[in-house]
């Protein structure tokens, strides 16, 4: 059974991985028209430092990343400061609030949002994305900010109070440092959140400010060269290494006591 | 409580009080407004917005006459394609829920039960590291794998050199599979907190009261890990549901489903009040699929 269940286990790691790998490789690959058998080249990677319009949109999709995960993580901790460490009343309705951006098919967001900023004048481009990926990305925030702070007892903070602290200096002095490997697991989380999003991009791009995946997925439909899979190997690498990162700074799980 | 008796007693709002700047629940206030006032901005609004569009008569750009209409959610009676897109679009989001569940169920099983000590944590993290990659680009990489020529053919005409065709790229298996690969870590995850929850002594007492393994698996495994396989298949089932890149990179002519006809009305046919009535009814089922599931959902969650 146990033979039987590794084997299994193999197979199912095989299916995740077989297309990534069959994508990467092809990047590597001399024909034009993926056909096989391999032949090695870095053609594709020279094609691609060519590519103007793939390098802007990649470095789009870095800027819009870095906003969101600058906002996404202050509004985040101050949310999940203020939801575990308060009690008052309603606090259910709002950490339900909470979960829309997460639940509902981005299809509804997305289109929803494009209705609304067209509507309103706020219109499409950059800004519009960084508030549509801020707000996907604060759940996610709440979330892991939230359960360090669980493991952060209170005890520390009202000791230091006891002792004369102000409830503010206690948080940035005896908090705050405890619970910097969840902020930046947080920060690390929203900016993969935004690195990846591809469907509130897509509505709110303009054609002189898209992201990668989105053009990735116009490129993908009108014709496309293998410098499409140079440029989706490193972004699947850069997801992979954040990821990484993440499970190295928050233990999901994990047995440390943080005092 | 003696511990408390030297501390004022609650430090906050208590003893420091005097000293505080301001009363807590001003504080709480300038927490919690930023957060809210952005997903109002980013979330709320906009699907309000997009209910009002949902019962206009035409999208409101240039001198378009426009006018207050239920005409919109009538579009299954007036335009009856729509109701074989449908079908289709469940019936795809069904198969991949359930092709998820049976493969995701038996991964975390694996998982859980093969004795694998601490390498367990590092499988755990290669099944969910490909979920954390960009969606679009794993189903861009199974156009490579299964389209005419493609991967699957050389591999197969590899061993046999003049073997027919396998690929399928351009079918609805085809967007399946697809969706299967990018949902399936969402299950194995969720039914593996449900399995390793399940105490070893349960399952040696029904081996040793002689039961088969399928006995175990179907009255014992499958029953206590119900919650994690209702978690899983609500998480699986209301993104896919909404679907529109997959279907349209792996279904080609025949990839058309609820969210692709939503993807034109924005973008090719600028029919945003369409569009709009048919995010609401899609809107509408997956509220009514958390509503059922909310009271599995919550206690998975809290577990």
């Amino acid at each position: 059974m146990k033979t039987a269940g590794r084997i299994y286990l193999a197979f199912i790691i095989f299916f995740l991985y077989l297309p990534i790998a069959v994508m990467i490789m092809m990047g590597f690959n001399r024909s034009p028209f993926y056909q096989l058998p391999f032949q090695f080249t870095l053609h594709w990677y020279s094609v691609l430092r060519d590519n103007t319009q793939l390098i802007t949109a990649g470095w789009n999709s870095v800027f819009v990343a870095v906003a969101t995960t600058i906002i996404a993580t202050t509004l985040g901790t101050m949310a999940a400061v203020a939801l575990s460490r308060s009690t008052f009343r309603g606090r259910n309705v709002l950490r339900i609030l909470l979960l829309p951006p997460i639940a509902i098919p981005w299809l509804i967001t997305g289109t929803a949002m494009l209705v609304l900023f067209y509507w309103t004048g706020i219109g499409r481009g950059f800004h519009a994305m960084l508030i549509g990926h801020v707000a996907l990305a604060i759940p996610y925030v709440v979330l892991v900010v939230g359960t360090g702070l669980q493991t952060i007892q209170t005890d520390l903070e009202e000791a230091a109070m006891s002792l004369g602290s102000t409830p503010l200096h206690a948080f940035f002095s005896v908090t705050l440092p405890l619970l910097y490997p969840s902020i930046v697991g947080a920060g690390l989380f929203a900016f993969a959140v935004s690195l990846d999003q591809f469907v509130i991009s897509y509505f709110l791009a303009t054609p002189g400010f898209t992201t990668l995946p989105v053009q990735i997925y116009s490129a993908i439909r009108k014709g496309f060269e293998p410098d499409i899979n140079a440029i989706s190997t490193i972004l699947l690498l850069s997801s992979m290494a954040l990821f990484l990162i993440f499970a190295i700074f928050v233990r999901p799980g994990g047995k440390v006591d943080k005092r | 409580m003696p511990a408390e008796g030297n501390v004022p007693a609650s430090p906050r709002s208590g003893g420091n009080a005097a000293t505080a700047a301001m009363p807590k629940w001003v504080a709480t206030v300038a927490l919690l407004l930023p957060t809210y006032a952005w997903l109002t901005l980013a979330i709320f609004l906009p699907l309000c917005a997009m209910f009002a569009f949902s019962f206009l008569s035409a999208t409101p750009m240039g001198n378009e006459q426009v006018s207050f209409t239920l005409q919109q959610y009538a579009v299954f009676q007036t335009q009856p394609y729509m109701i074989e897109v449908a079908i289709w679009s469940l019936m795809i989001a069904v198969a991949t829920t359930l092709g998820c569940a049976i493969l995701g169920f038996l991964a975390a099983l694996a998982l859980a039960r093969a004795g694998l000590g601490r390498s367990r944590q590092i499988l755990l993290i290669l099944i969910v590291l490909p979920f954390w990659t960009n969606q679009l680009i794993r189903i861009f990489s199974w156009t490579m794998v299964l389209r005419s020529g493609g991967f699957l053919d050389s591999v197969l005409h590899f061993f046999w050199a003049g073997a027919p065709s396998i690929g399928f790229l351009y079918t609805r298996p085809a967007i399946v599979l697809g969706l299967i690969h990018g949902y399936l870590p969402y299950m194995v995850l969720t039914c593996y907190i449900a399995l390793i929850a399940i105490d070893d002594e349960i399952i040696e007492a029904a081996m040793s009261l002689g039961a088969r393994w399928w006995t175990i698996l179907f009255k014992v495994l499958v029953p206590m890990a119900m919650p994690g396989l209702v978690s899983g298949c609500v998480l699986i089932f209301v993104p896919v549901i909404g679907a529109f890149m997959e279907p349209r990179i792996l279904g080609g002519p025949v990839g058309v489903t609820l969210g692709t006809v939503i993807e034109d009305q924005f973008t090719q046919a600028f029919n945003w009040p369409l569009g709009s009535a048919l995010s609401f009814i899609m809107l509408a089922v997956v509220l009514a699929i958390f509503a059922t599931f909310s009271g599995v959902l919550r206690r998975n969650a809290s577990a």
